[in-house]
């Protein structure tokens, strides 16, 4: 009876494993052998023939330039889990009170997070432009005339610039979840608070903050992720320049891979690149913890 | 019971889903008619119509039926064609984009058909029917450093070059006879001076693709050092920090200082360059032959002309990049191998290619088809004697000694490195790939 039993639970999630098998386990199991060769993604795939040990990896460790992309990427996360993070818990804050219009303001901020990656990247790289760019055209008439720059071709704005802009897409989930997380504060808490004369501060410092602990880290666990893979914006915006000062992970990996033909090379940089996210996952986690406890 | 059916209900749930999937890998139904097709790949969005249109009237002529399937954009394309020679699934017809490189490496796999044998017939016919220039770049040579079965592998279906344009408007606007454009380096900085002096930009071009960068510098290369040095430098025999390659990363100095440069260059996109060029929002740019057809869809009253760039020395001639625009390859793999360079024949015969340019406004890869041509157009066509390609060369740089060329480029134009110091890391990146190799 109980080997029927188990026999049926396997069988329930079978299906689950054998399509997490197909497109996760074998696909990763496939970059970290490929990151291992050297293969140009044309001629036919021979283990054996393209073995050439941990070179990539060598080499890897030694490419200044895409760990100026991991620092990269490292800025635009610090400015999503700063800025984007504050200015979505701000608007969850106004819009988790009984305010006129409240569902508009809901779907506004929203907005930004359905459009296309793509569509955002051209048209605020239709705004940002030096030429005829909307940016440009109020700060000059604004008479800020000595701010009119090349946003996106100066190197000391590009990374900043293409930074801003993806916390503006991205601040929509933030905001999302942390209002998520603020109605599920029983109202009782803070009528309590209220009774024994605790001030607004007082009742965000006790009664909402530690309530909010676990969707901070939840909010910030996605943001680091979610940032570090940026990709389809500086793509669409600057494609990585002016010079490399706009590179992340993910561009370098489709340069190895399309431009220069280095699968294996690219395949080196995927398994880093996931190893490093992972390690910040779990520094984050043991952290967020700590946190919990104190 | 319960317990029973659901697990009916999952197994079978399972077995239709697996089915499903098997379904979707086998091979499709048979067409009852019969008739011969031919299935053709490519990223052309620009020229889909006019291949349809083609496609009919090769039907009616031979009763062979081609299909095109266009996958757009070019970067999803060459991914496309990639997987598919992993798999095995390639077309009777495709094209590789990429460098000569990637291009060997299909040959070398065993995915490209050597029409060499069918160029030859009847005394070249059909090899002396095309551009020669054009051919080169889907030629490998006695000895070539890729180690490919020399012959010719592909069939140009249009040729291009890279050239700079000059609007007639804006230069007649600062006193410059626009029938006479500069024809030298000083000639472009005097001519910029003027400009400048009257609040128009100076050259505007792509360069946030950095593939152009390298095309504009490689053209001054050879003007200011010759063909043979510049391969010497690929060979490894010359080094980056020789001084006249110094020289041509001092242009780009010059230019930077001059305020040649259209702001923004360094990550601009082409089509925002076409777009400031065809509303007269720069004086020159550098673009190739298709961009005839652009600026007459973005500004069908645009008065311009094209000119090779001006030269910065008079040791060597100034050489451009062209060559084949677009090519197509048979697989060699494909049962209709035969049909497919019938088809590759005809399409590229006078009638199909006088059509083609008039539809696209390409510049034919057939030598006998250059007639009614609007005037910039035959301007080209007349540089095509001009042109080079690095997949004519028989030797390629390593990729990311192309990419620490041009994205350095960009920074000498953003005033962050100079000259010399590019030069050394240009270097430096050549001397480390050649260690590796050894």
């Amino acid at each position: 009876m109980r080997t029927k039993t188990i026999f049926q639970n396997y069988l329930f999630v079978l299906p689950a494993v054998l399509i997490f098998s197909i497109f996760y386990i074998y696909p990763f199991y496939k970059v970290f052998t490929l990151s291992l060769c050297q293969w140009d993604g044309i001629a036919r795939f021979d283990f054996a023939g393209n073995f050439i040990g941990l070179r990539n990896f060598i080499e890897l460790f030694q490419d200044k330039i895409w760990w100026g992309a991991m620092l990269q990427a490292g800025y635009i996360t610090l400015i999503a889990l700063t800025f984007q993070n504050a200015l979505a818990l701000i608007l969850a804050f106004a819009c988790d009170r009984n305010i006129k219009g409240g569902h508009i303001y809901r779907v506004i901020f929203y907005l930004p997070l359905v459009l296309s990656e793509v569509v955002v990247g051209l048209v605020w790289k239709w705004i940002y432009d030096g030429n005829y760019g909307l940016l440009n055209h109020w700060l000059a008439s604004m008479g800020f005339s000595n701010l009119v720059t090349d946003w996106l071709s100066n190197p000391n704005t590009a990374l900043t610039c293409v930074a801003i802009i993806h916390c503006w897409k991205g601040f929509g989930w933030g905001f999302i979840i942390f209002l998520a997380g603020l109605q599920t504060i029983p109202r009782q808490l803070y009528e309590a608070a209220r009774v024994d004369g605790a001030s607004s501060w007082q009742m965000f410092k006790s009664v909402t903050m530690p309530l909010m602990v676990p969707v901070f880290i939840l909010v910030s666990i996605l943001t680091i992720l979610g940032t570090m893979q940026v990709f389809v914006l500086i793509l669409s915006m600057t494609d990585g320049g002016p010079g490399y000062h706009t590179e992340v992970p993910v561009t370098r990996i489709l340069a190895s891979m399309v431009d220069s033909s280095r699968f294996g090379y690219a395949c080196s940089q995927g398994v880093m690149f996931g190893m490093v996210l992972l390690a910040v996952s779990f520094v984050q986690i043991k952290l967020s913890k700590y946190m919990k406890q104190a | 019971m319960n317990k029973k059916l659901c697990i009916f209900f999952i197994l079978s749930l399972f077995i239709v889903f697996l089915s499903l999937s098997l379904v979707g890998c086998g091979p499709k139904a048979q067409n009852k008619e019969q008739v011969k097709t031919i299935k053709v790949w490519h990223w052309m969005s620009d020229r889909e119509k006019a291949f349809l249109e083609l496609a009919k009237r090769y039907e009616i002529e031979t009763g062979i039926r081609v299909n095109f399937e266009l996958y757009a954009p070019s970067d999803a394309y060459a991914q496309k064609v990639r997987a598919a020679a992993q798999t095995n699934t390639l077309p009777d017809i495709y094209g590789i984009l990429g460098e000569k490189r990637d291009f060997a490496s299909f040959i070398k796999a065993g995915y490209v058909y050597d029409i060499t044998e069918e160029m030859d017939k009847n005394e070249g016919a059909w090899k002396n029917k095309l551009f020669a220039k054009a051919l080169s770049v889907n030629e490998f040579g006695q000895g070539n450093s890729f180690e490919v079965k020399p012959g010719i592998y592909g069939a140009p279906i249009d040729v291009t070059n890279m050239q700079m344009l000059y609007n007639k408007d804006l230069l007649k606007a600062v006193g410059v006879d626009p029938s006479n454009p500069p024809r030298t380096w000083k000639d472009l900085v005097a001519v910029n001076r003027k400009l400048k002096a009257k609040g128009i930009q100076g050259l505007v071009s792509g360069w946030g693709e950095t593939w152009m960068i390298d095309c504009f510098a490689s053209n001054y290369a050879f003007n200011i050092m010759g063909k043979d040095k510049v391969l010497d430098t690929i060979r490894g025999k010359i080094p980056y920090t020789d001084p006249d390659w110094i020289k041509v990363f001092d242009l780009f100095r010059e230019m930077r200082d001059e305020g040649i440069f259209a702001s923004g260059i360094v990550t601009m996109v082409n089509k925002t360059a076409e777009q400031l060029f065809a509303n007269n929002r720069a004086a020159f740019a550098f673009n190739g032959s298709w961009c005839v057809n652009v600026y007459r869809g973005m500004n069908p009253d645009l008065n311009y002309g094209a000119m090779l760039p001006p030269e910065a020395s008079d040791k060597y001639p100034m050489t451009i990049w062209g060559g084949a625009g677009s090519s197509f390859m048979v697989n060699k793999q494909s049962k209709e191998a035969q049909l497919a360079v019938d088809f590759l024949k005809w399409i590229t015969d006078a009638p199909q290619q006088v059509f083609l340019s008039k539809e696209t406004q390409d510049l034919p890869s057939n030598k006998n088809s250059l007639k009614d041509m609007p005037m910039v157009l035959s301007q080209f066509a007349n540089a095509m004697d001009n042109t080079t390609h690095p997949n004519a060369w028989g030797v390629s740089e390593f990729p990311v000694v192309i990419e620490a060329f041009d994205k350095g480029i960009q920074s000498i134009i953003i005033g962050e490195k100079t000259p010399e110091q590019l030069a050394r890391e240009v270097q430096q990146v050549k001397e480390r790939e050649i260690a590796k190799k050894q």
